[in-house]
């Protein structure tokens, strides 16, 4: 699966400007508790999580995460975008709630971090 | 070869370079992904620890060809009871930290999952020490 896959199948819009698009993501995590995602989040993987500062592209640029989705329409800092783009982290926002982009990218076939 | 990495009490914004710079560095010497991350992780956590749990510390990573050595210490309220902190899911993180998806009470424990030895040292009202070694070979 790649990103451009990914924002179609959620009606994603990215928000980082230069990204690649078709970067491979295999895994997905959902979880707004950071040490969690350090804990369990794989290389390659999309991470669905409502925070939106700064030490979420820490993390996910730590942890080698591909992409991040941030779920109803919240905003997103400037800075955690610039961060993001510096990083080559993509960032995508959707109007759907987490359960459903859960289900969406479940169904689509990307899988639990192992 | 031996880097000191200062980290500042509270500083949010800054939280994460300490990390960043020293999971740069393991990668440029060609250090195996598997090490690099757990390191990275390990970092990560000690660092955010500085920031919301002391009055302020350092990271000091160590690289000769058999091991990495991650010393993180700090000034600050120390641990009373390590058995109790290390126990996942307890935590004393600030709201202000918990807002940000901190204070999971998972960080150490991380820590020691990705270490091939563990250490932790506390004085109360002095600080802590928290020293990790990741095996090369
Ligand atoms: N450097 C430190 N100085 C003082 N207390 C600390 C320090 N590191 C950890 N602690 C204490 O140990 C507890 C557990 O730490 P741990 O890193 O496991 O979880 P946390 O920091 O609370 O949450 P998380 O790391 O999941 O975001 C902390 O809540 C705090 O009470
Ligand atoms: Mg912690």
């Amino acid at each position: 699966m790649t990103i451009r896959d990914i924002i179609e199948c959620i009606d994603g819009k990215i928000l980082t400007s230069e990204c690649d698009m078709e970067q491979n993501v295999e895994y997905g995590y959902a979880c707004d508790l950071l040490s969690h995602v350090m804990a369990k989040c794989s290389p390659n993987s999309v991470w669905i999580t409502v925070q939106t500062h700064l030490n979420v592209v820490a993390v996910a640029s730590l942890v080698d995460i591909a992409c991040i989705i941030i779920p109803e329409s919240i905003d997103v800092e400037k800075e955690t975008l610039d961060r993001a783009e510096k990083e080559g982290i993509t960032i995508i926002s959707t109007g759907l709630n987490t359960f459903e982009i859960c289900g969406r990218l479940y169904d689509m076939g990307i899988s639990p971090c192992p | 070869m031996e880097y000191t990495y200062n980290v500042e009490a509270g500083n949010y914004a800054l939280a994460g370079e300490a990390s960043s710079s020293i999971k740069a560095l393991l990668k440029k010497l060609g250090i195996s992904g598997d090490i690099v991350r757990r390191m990275a992780i390990a970092a990560y956590e000690a660092e955010m620890n500085i920031v919301i749990h002391s009055k302020g510390g350092c990271l000091i990573l160590k690289i000769s060809p058999e091991e990495l050595i991650l010393i993180s210490e700090d000034r600050g309220p120390g641990i009373p009871d390590i058995d109790l902190a290390m126990k996942e899911g307890y935590s004393t993180a600030p709201d202000e930290a918990r807002e940000m998806g901190f204070g999971a009470g998972m960080g150490l424990s991380n820590m020691k999952r990705c270490a091939d030895e563990f250490n932790i040292k506390s004085t109360v009202g002095i600080g802590t020490k928290v020293q990790i070694k990741i095996y090369l070979k």
